[in-house]
């Protein structure tokens, strides 16, 4: 453990020095295991957050109000503490900034493809490695994120968003919120519905890449109203987390 | 029902098992035919180990069960494994 950042009141980033990591893609997770001096264990899977080329690997973790890992790890844990990992693993819901979305990168398009990021909640952490890793390989493709929160408060990474934004190098976010917006927001305070989809999304003949993750009902809805308003469900790669006991 | 996850919570236990990614390769479904890639299955981790079920019939395709010092995996619900490897 390498340092400590909060990111909202209940979602706090841990830096970590990993020896001998050997760099992952952006979508990918690690599993946390904690193990108590009685002997009881158990484990957790966190995406990362950070890009691959990053010295440290960073997770940020969201604090469930039951949970059994993660307020040990968003409070209890203290700079220095030994953590037990094991990754990079999953191999599906990445991102390769060298490579676009298709890892056996067969035909090397003359374009970059568009990529779409659709996050709900604490589910933006690994869509967030994706948009780190973009910029640090200095990837073209055009990334519009769709990033569905509670209120303003609830925003993981806003100010790094905005300055990557207004960068100006073809990140576009647009944010949704589902319980109170500030004033001037663009988008109707709700869920995503397929006008802001179609809106702040890709037209369907721009055929994006797109990854969604969040919670399983989040995703579920997302995928659906994807699919419906035309979009080729092969295209489309999601991540589902659960309430308790699962990722994140 | 939104209480399962999906299949790419399977990377890190099939990892101790398998050389390759197992939920990156297309799995077909022995009831209904349909492909899709292991990360796309619905898991169901409150059973005792995991179940991954079809996300089109609903059918178990795969159940894990990680004990103290081994593993189960059944996979009598997938008829077939796509695996990319790198060409030659």
């Amino acid at each position: 453990m390498a340092a400590l950042r909060d990111e909202t009141a209940t979602a706090r980033t841990i830096v970590l020095d990993v020896p001998q990591w050997p760099g992952h893609l952006p979508g990918q997770h690690v599993d946390v295991r904690l193990t108590a001096q009685d002997g009881y264990s158990t484990e957790r899977s966190y995406s990362i957050a950070s890009a691959s080329m990053d010295a440290k690997l960073e997770l940020t973790v969201q604090r469930l109000m039951d949970g059994e890992v993660s307020p040990y790890l968003t409070q209890t844990l203290a700079v220095g503490y030994p953590l037990e990992l094991r990754g990079p693993i999953g191999g599906w819901f990445v991102w390769d900034p060298d490579g676009g979305s298709d890892p056996a990168g067969a035909t090397a398009p003359a374009a970059p493809t568009p990529v779409l990021l659709v996050a709900g909640g604490s589910g933006v952490v690994p869509l967030m490695a994706m948009i780190r890793a973009r910029a640090e390989a200095g990837n073209r493709a055009p990334f519009r994120l769709i990033y569905s929160v509670r209120d303003p408060s609830a925003i993981l990474y806003g100010d790094e968003l905005t300055k990557r934004e207004r960068a100006g190098d073809g990140l576009e976010v647009t944010y949704v919120y589902t319980r109170s917006a500030p004033p001037g927001s663009s988008v109707p305070t709700g869920r995503i519905n397929a006008a802001v989809l179609t809106s702040a999304g890709w037209p369907v003949e721009a055929s994006p890449a797109v990854f969604v993750c969040g919670p399983t009902g989040f995703v579920e809805a997302v995928a659906d109203l994807l699919v419906r308003v035309g979009h080729d469900p092969r295209a489309i790669k999601t991540e589902r987390f659960g309430p308790t006991g699962g990722q994140r | 029902m939104s209480d399962y996850m999906d299949g790419n919570m399977l990377a890190g236990k099939l990892g101790e098992l398998f050389a390759v990614d197992v939920t990156a390769a297309v799995g077909t479904c022995v009831s209904c035919g349909a492909a899709m890639a292991i990360a796309q299955t619905r898991v169901y981790p409150h059973a005792p180990g995991m179940v991954a079920r079809c996300p089109t019939c609903d059918a178990v395709m795969l159940r894990l069960v990680r004990g103290p010092d081994r593993v189960w995996l059944d996979m009598r619900g997938v008829t077939s494994l796509q695996v990319a490897v790198p060409g030659d």
